[in-house]
């Protein structure tokens, strides 16, 4: 059982400022908050895992009102919606995947977008103030998921053996250098890949989530529980504006990180799919 | 209150434990996306491309439709041309067979005035003819009688036997004519 207090504690702001009088810097543990329901079993959450629901609560919600009347003219919610999915389809699969191999992997890349978005954007929402998507699983899932959708695709495409031979022996390259360039490339593409993706995703949104809560408690502290800080204090001024600016830069890395992984994602599928790469 | 805070905190994994799932946090990282992705799979994607299936369809099928009214357009315009065209030409052809018509009919006309004019003419000289005999005959009636009556005076005899009378007055006539034959 979990006490109001604690629930209120952990529902809360997170932050790594207590009111000791002492600055606290922000640390790791800000990803690992204590469980909340259900504790010790498969299902146990956490702050960060109700973070992420209610996240992905609101993108079903709000593409279900845009969208669950579409009509020929559409309204102002439609609209939105269909601009959203749009730039998904015109800016990014279409662009890699031409129209017609687009159109199979629409769904899995806009859910990709979409929900990376949805995640990354809690980061900046106050009174949830992390990123979903800044626990390593989170990006490590959606990286999986692109890393079957190429595999699938490339070995339904050309056949597992062909898949592998194209992904692995470079073409114009002698054939003593596959010796070599072989496992690179299976390093490169099976190991790497799904990694990169999942690590930059992940660590752009901790780094961003520490800045914030570095400069937020900073301000906190210079401010208000800072004993003996004098004029000192002033450079709160500094550390808050810093921290504004930082929000709106989270705010466009939240978009680009979604954009940028969704983009590779389709970009290792159109490789599995071309007849060489 | 500051325990509860430390709480907070939970405790921080270090290295390579940073990179290893709790099993929970798996299966919310797990359920989430399924949810995401079956939700875009079966409403969202569908959904989008059938509304935009549909516009396309639909300003195609404006675009269809614009392009048939201008066909039909053009055909009637030709059409209109066409008969435009005709008409002229019926026309052209009505004022040369009228043209052709007045000119014959002035002909016609002409031809009935001449041969009008030439009975009126001959008639008048037949007329003239008659009366001329007519007048000759009584002329001649006239003359001789008035030629005996002066003969009768100027001999004081009479001349009442016809015979002698009308010889008489065939060779005063006959002497009348042949001066004038002889003028000529």
């Amino acid at each position: 059982m979990v006490s109001t207090a604690t629930l209120a504690a952990h529902l809360g702001f997170v932050t790594s400022t207590h009111d000791d009088g002492e600055f606290h810097p922000p640390t790791l543990a800000e990803f690992f908050p204590p469980a909340i329901f259900f504790e010790g079993t498969p299902f146990e959450m956490n702050r960060i895992v109700l973070v992420r629901l209610l996240a992905v609560a609101a993108l079903l919600l709000l593409f279900y009102i845009a969208l669950r009347r579409t009509t020929r003219v559409p309204g102002r919610g439609q609209t939105i919606a269909e601009m959203a999915i749009d730039f998904v389809k015109v800016q990014i699969v279409d662009q890699i995947l031409g129209e017609k191999d687009g159109r199979r992997f629409l769904p899995l890349l806009a859910a990709m977008f979409f929900g990376i978005l949805a995640m990354n954007i809690t980061g900046i929402i106050p009174g949830l103030n992390i990123a979903g998507t800044s626990i390593f699983i989170v990006p490590v899932v959606f990286a999986l998921a692109g890393y079957i959708a190429f595999v699938y695709a490339g070995i339904k495409q050309h056949g597992g053996l062909r898949f592998f031979k194209n992904q692995l022996f470079l073409p114009g390259v002698p054939w003593p250098m596959h010796f070599i360039l072989a496992p690179v490339e299976l390093l490169n593409v099976f190991i790497v890949r799904p990694i990169s993706l999942s690590l930059r995703l992940l660590l752009n949104m901790m780094v961003g989530h520490l800045l914030l809560v570095l400069c937020f408690a900073a301000t906190h502290f210079l401010f208000i529980t800072g004993e003996g800080l004098g004029f000192a204090s002033a450079f709160g001024v500094l550390t808050l504006i810093g921290g504004i600016v930082m929000t709106v830069i989270e705010f466009a890395v939240a978009l680009l990180q979604a954009y940028i992984f969704t983009l590779l994602s389709a970009v290792y599928i159109q490789q599995s799919v071309a007849e060489e790469h | 209150m500051q325990d509860v805070n430390q709480a907070a905190g939970g405790e921080a994994p270090e290295g390579i434990e940073l990179f290893i799932p709790a099993v929970y946090d798996i299966v919310w990282s797990i359920v989430p996306f399924i949810i995401i992705l079956v939700f875009f799979w079966k409403f969202v994607i569908p959904r989008f491309t059938a509304v935009m299936d549909d516009r396309t369809a639909t300003i195609e099928g404006g675009i269809a439709k614009a392009e048939a009214a201008q066909a039909e357009a053009d055909a009637t315009l030709d059409q209109y041309n066409t008969l435009l065209r005709e008409a002229r030409q019926e026309a052209a052809k009505i004022r040369e067979n009228a043209r052709a018509e007045g000119s014959t009919i002035l002909a016609e006309f002409k031809a009935d005035a001449n041969a009008e004019a030439e009975r009126i003419v001959a008639n008048a000289h037949v007329q003239i003819e008659a009366e001329r005999q007519a007048a000759l005959v009584s002329v001649r009636n006239e003359l001789g009688g008035m030629a005996i009556d002066l003969a009768s005076r100027v001999i004081g005899e009479s001349l009442k036997d016809d015979r002698r009378s009308a010889s008489v007055v065939d060779q005063f006539i006959s002497g009348l004519n042949e001066p004038a034959k002889a003028k000529g």
